[in-house]
């Protein structure tokens, strides 16, 4: 099973998620003096949405930094997208502008912390996504 | 010059260049940057669609109205600024008063929409309605004894973040009800607005809640934890009967309920709490759903094959000067 990078603010949704999944996962740090994980095998990305109205902002900039670095994108596989229903059109656009940007599939979306069949459904998922992309690696 | 007796400290100039919690900044630029008013809506668009609602159906629609603008009434004039005297932060207290105003704008559109599409003398009649409806003042009473200056600063931002993300919604349902049906459509964009912004509302004052909450004793957490979960309890009671005499003529009322358990555990999640109602009792109505946010494609999910298999984002998001690539 390969892996799994995540940003989540101090109000602890998407942390609160990732734990359910109960995989091994990278925290992209709040702090722009943390460290930033370096990934270097392939990845997935599970991201919360922070647009305006108009969808300005939907990619935090940390999350935005940590994809900055070529090295860390060309593992990058495919996107979780986070977000709230409430803000209609933009629900969970962070997940668009990363797949657009990366030209990677944007693979499941979820509000806030994530219902009980929306951890369960991304576990699975990932276990069989994972799969294929070994069997598809050259 | 003689001085004057100290009624209360000088407050210190707020600084917005030196903030304490991030959030602060980023709650405070998105509230002003999804700032509106109702005049933006051309909501005289729906006056013919008005006019095809049976005489039930508006009666309903307006009444319903009522009682959001209620909420909005209570939280614009009591709920926020209760807020303020517990603000830790300066600029919390600036995010507040901007919160306390846009509860006044919402409380305002709604008397908008009516003097567009209704008349005086049913307005009038809704809104003693409201005043008289035992499960509306029921659910105000119990929120505002929690508003209460003697009470427990995190305990009423359970009481209103319980407001924000879940009272709101038994109300809430109907516009998008019609909008899926293609009516009311400029009155759903209108509500649409505030549903965005108590959405934001209800997250920073579940953020706050959590920021609070981290500096108790584990047994004080688990109190507030037993009185949040006992007063959502209490609140759904209210909320069913409210739903019950309101829906049941449209046979509307399962469904309706569908969306306040999915309400009331987003309300739950965004105090950092686990959701009250499982997955089964929150399938709401997909048409709902969809009304609520019109291009979000329902239950995206690449893993099982639904959904588009390649998202292509909008254009304008990526424009952020952030990008190195």
């Amino acid at each position: 099973m390969a892996g799994l990078v995540y940003y989540s603010s101090r109000s602890g949704n998407t942390q609160r998620f990732v734990d359910r999944l109960g995989l091994t996962a990278a925290r992209i740090p709040i702090d722009p003096e943390g460290d930033m994980p370096s990934p270097r095998a392939p990845f997935v990305l599970v991201t919360p949405t922070y647009a305006d109205g108009q969808g300005r902002g939907a990619v935090h900039r940390q999350v935005i930094r940590f994809l900055n670095d070529p090295d860390t994108r060309c593992h990058l596989r495919g996107v979780i997208a986070s977000g709230n229903r409430n803000f209609g059109t933009t629900y969970a656009l962070a997940g668009d502008v990363v797949a657009q940007k990366c030209g990677v599939p944007v693979l499941y979306r979820f509000e806030l912390a994530g219902t009980d069949t929306d951890v369960a459904r991304v576990k699975e998922g990932l276990d069989r996504f994972w799969k294929t992309q070994c069997l598809t690696a050259t | 010059m003689k001085d004057l007796p100290a009624v209360r400290p000088v407050p210190r100039a707020i600084n917005w260049n030196r903030v304490q919690d991030d959030k602060d900044l980023e709650i405070w630029n998105r509230l002003t940057v999804n700032f509106w008013l109702p005049e933006k809506v051309p909501l005289s668009n729906d006056i013919q669609s008005w006019s095809q609602l049976t005489e039930e159906e508006q009666r309903l629609t307006i009444r319903v109205f009522t009682g959001l603008t209620l909420l909005d009434t209570i939280q614009n004039t009591v709920g926020a600024p209760a807020l303020m005297p517990d603000a830790i932060t300066p600029h919390e207290e600036a995010v507040l008063t901007n919160i306390a105003f846009m509860e006044a704008v919402h409380a305002r559109s709604y008397s908008s929409i009516f003097s567009t599409l209704c008349s005086t003398v049913e307005v009038d009649e809704a809104f003693r309605w409201s005043e008289e409806n035992p499960h509306l003042q029921q659910k105000s009473r119990l929120i505002l004894q929690e508003y209460d200056a003697a009470s427990h600063p995190l305990k009423k931002k359970i009481a209103s973040v319980f407001l924000e993300s879940f009272l709101f919604y038994s109300g809430f349902y109907l516009p998008m009800h019609w909008s899926s049906r293609a009516r009311l459509t400029n009155t759903a964009d209108l509500i649409r607005l505030i549903i965005r912004d108590e959405a934001v509302h209800g997250y920073y004052i579940g953020y706050k809640f959590q920021r609070g909450l981290e500096r108790l004793s584990e047994a004080e957490r688990a109190e507030l934890k037993d009185f949040a979960f006992a007063l959502i309890f209490d609140l759904y009671d209210i909320e069913t009967r409210y739903t019950e005499s309101l829906y049941d003529p449209l046979g509307l009322t399962e469904d309706v309920k569908n969306f306040l358990h999915y309400n009331a555990n987003k309300a739950l999640q965004n105090l950092g709490f686990e959701s009250l109602f499982p997955d089964e009792l929150c399938k709401v109505n997909p048409a709902i759903m969809a009304a609520l946010s019109p291009n979000a494609d329902e239950n995206h999910d690449f893993f099982s094959g639904s959904g588009s298999s390649y998202v292509i984002g909008k254009a304008v998001a990526t424009e952020d000067e952030d990008w190195d690539f």
